[in-house]
């Protein structure tokens, strides 16, 4: 006879197999508790759940829109890897793509009626710069003072929508805009190109694909990416082999900073067009979940985002269609991070029946 | 300055400032037990949503604090099933908890947005905050039970040895800490404001996270920290009412910048950090076989 409850046992090797399946467990659990909530709720959960997810991609203008949002949330969440790869916890990746939009959106509007062909790439460059500078303030933080840069990384957020709340409504301010907080349109070369007529997928997609193979290069194939890697597994192995943790904390966070403020300013020139308050819908922090569901691998990391970028278009819907806040989607999103830190104990332990006789 | 209006500020520091006690006390002894819990921000949300829809249901604000800090209660404790039994990353799945608790305080508080309601006097609070604290620091310097949860934060496997308990007494601390957490809220949304905003706790978890650093993980100064970051936000706040000629904009980033500076002055003592930081704060424990 077996006893009633399983024992958790150590692996002496962490499972790969379950290091691939673990993501999916978590989508499956989380799309059955959705189906419980939404049957507490009151609706059909068939009809739910297809609303909020199959519907939204039915179209090609869907699919368009599914890469639209999956866009940010994969490059940031490929820039956040080079963090928790190495167990630095930053947390403030909205606020290094608010200043990339800021130092971007701010060259837009310096040279809002050129329609020279450098435009964009300066201000791909400005926003990659902004991102970089914010992201090295926790980390300057963090290895000249000691301090927690959780918490720095956090509080930055706060400051940075301060800064741009002020620029959109002060120096920025649109003189054509009947006094609404924007700030006034960058010039058509100034705009991401769109990759296919009458959708609005842009140029960023292309970028964050470049970038997500250049970190996979990082990560496979250079010592950067093995110091970062083995000082993340075993930080007293790092520092015998000789690695600088300074050096690497401060490039890991002048990479995300610079890929989170590259995804800011892709959003400001891309979909947006301009400068104003509410740029983001929680792309820094909901990146977190993506960086975490894809494993920090940057194939993980695709697929990861465009699921978690199926729950913001399925919120959109369930609020139009059903009358569901679309905050519902946030729910979902923080459901599947549950799901995957819980089951990731199968990766490192397994669940073993004890004969009781 | 007359008097009145000294006293007419004192007063509005008190007021502001208890929420982030509460949450930074309930953070505090969480942390003591060696539990990091980043899910503050999302747990005062969830208790004040919960609170402000009870009390506009039942009007009774004793139903509303009392369903809030069980929303804190059961928050906290998904919670402390992932990181205590399935030994799942304190600071990832803290993170979750505060995305979970923002999607679902908004979602449950949509249609309460805008309803008026009848805030409640503050002053029982007040002293509550002050009394909480005290108590708190009476329990881990002078009580056997206190004594035990340190332990267990400083070293789970000598704890362990000892034949303590270590997952019930984390489980317990990590509940403690909820529960304050969520009075927070509800205290923020019947009494601080008496309305419900979506984010209306405007960061105010992260700093009582912050205000335990600062208070190098000692109950009292957790006091001092709150009551810095309280004047600070006052301060800011009358400065823009004067209507000074600087946007106002940098005046409410003052409390953030201010958590930052002193969060560094602070913890660049690295000794101090380390000898006042539970010895076994984030690290999951696993009894083995």
């Amino acid at each position: 006879m077996n006893s009633l409850f399983p024992s958790i046992v150590s692996r002496s090797q962490s499972s790969g197999l379950m290091n691939f399946f673990v993501p999916i467990i978590s989508i499956v659990l989380t799309l059955i508790t959705g189906s419980i909530i939404f049957i507490l709720l009151g609706f059909d959960p068939v009809y739910a759940l297809y609303t909020f997810f199959i519907s939204p991609i039915s179209s090609t203008y869907g699919i368009s829109e599914l890469f639209v949002k999956a866009t940010p949330l994969a490059l940031i969440a490929i820039g956040l890897s080079y963090c928790f790869k190495n167990n630095i916890y930053n947390i403030g990746a909205e606020g290094q793509l608010t200043m990339g939009a800021i130092f971007g959106g701010g060259i837009g509007i310096l040279f809002h009626d050129t329609s020279a062909f450098w435009l964009l790439p300066l201000m791909i460059f400005a926003g990659a710069i902004g991102g970089a500078l914010w992201g090295l303030i926790p980390a300057i933080l963090k290895s000249k003072f000691n301090t927690n840069e959780i918490l720095t990384s956090l509080m930055l957020v706060y400051v940075a929508l301060f800064i741009l709340d002020y620029l959109v409504v002060g120096p920025w301010k649109d003189p054509f805009g009947y006094s609404f907080p924007k700030s006034r349109p960058f010039s058509e070369s100034g705009r991401m190109p769109l990759l296919f007529d009458g959708l609005r997928v842009h140029f960023g997609l292309i970028i964050t694909l470049f970038l997500i193979f250049v970190s996979w290069f990082i990560f496979s194939k250079t010592i950067f990416g093995f110091q970062l890697k083995v000082s993340g597994y075993s930080p007293k192995a790092a520092r015998y082999a000789g690695f600088n943790q300074t050096t690497l904390v401060f490039f890991a966070f002048a990479i995300c900073g610079a890929f989170a403020g590259i995804a800011g300013l892709a959003e400001v020139s891309g979909p947006i067009g301009l400068l104003y308050r509410d740029i983001s819908p929680n792309y820094g922090f909901t990146a977190i979940i993506v960086a975490f569901l894809g494993r920090l691998h940057p194939i993980g990391i695709i697929f990861a985002s465009l699921v978690i970028a199926l729950t913001y278009l399925g919120a959109e819907d369930a609020q139009l269609f059903l009358q569901i806040p679309s905050a519902v989607g946030f729910i979902f999103q923080g459901l599947v991070l549950f799901y995957l830190l819980g089951a990731e104990l199968l990766i490192n332990y397994k669940l073993t029946y004890k004969k009781l006789l | 300055m007359n008097l009145d209006l000294i006293l007419g500020i004192l007063q509005i520091v008190l007021i502001a400032t208890t929420p982030l006690v509460f949450a930074g006390i309930g953070e505090l002894v969480t942390e003591k037990s060696g539990v990091l819990n980043l899910g503050v921000e999302g747990m005062m949300l969830v208790g004040a949503v919960s609170a402000f829809i009870i009390l506009v249901i039942t009007g009774s604000y004793f139903l509303a604090f009392f369903v809030s800090i069980l929303s804190g209660i059961i928050m906290s404790g998904l919670f402390a099933f992932l990181v205590l039994f399935l030994m799942s990353n304190q600071i990832a799945t803290g993170l979750a908890l505060t995305i979970f608790g923002i999607g679902l305080s908004s979602m449950l508080g949509k249609q309460y947005i805008g309803t008026p309601i009848d805030g409640l006097s503050p002053w029982f609070f007040v002293i509550f905050s002050f009394l909480i604290v005290f108590l708190v620091s009476y329990f881990f310097y002078k009580t056997k039970a206190g004594l035990i949860l340190r332990a267990v934060g400083e070293s789970h496997n000598s704890a362990h040895a000892l034949g303590y308990s270590v997952i019930k007494i984390r489980f317990l601390s990590i509940l403690f800490g909820g529960s304050m957490c969520a009075l927070a809220g509800s205290y923020i949304s019947i009494c601080y404001a008496p309305m419900w905003q979506e984010g209306m706790t405007a960061g105010r978890g992260w700093i009582a996270l912050a205000l335990v650093v600062f208070a190098t993980w000692k109950p009292e100064r957790v006091l001092i920290g709150a009551y810095i970051f309280g004047g600070v936000t006052i301060l800011q706040m009358n400065l823009q009412a004067l209507g000074l000629r600087f946007p106002g904009q940098f005046f409410s980033m003052a409390p953030y910048v201010a958590t930052i500076i002193v969060l560094v002055l602070i913890s660049s003592n690295k000794l101090r950090i380390k000898l006042s930081a539970p010895a076994s704060l984030t690290i999951p424990f696993y009894k083995g076989r």
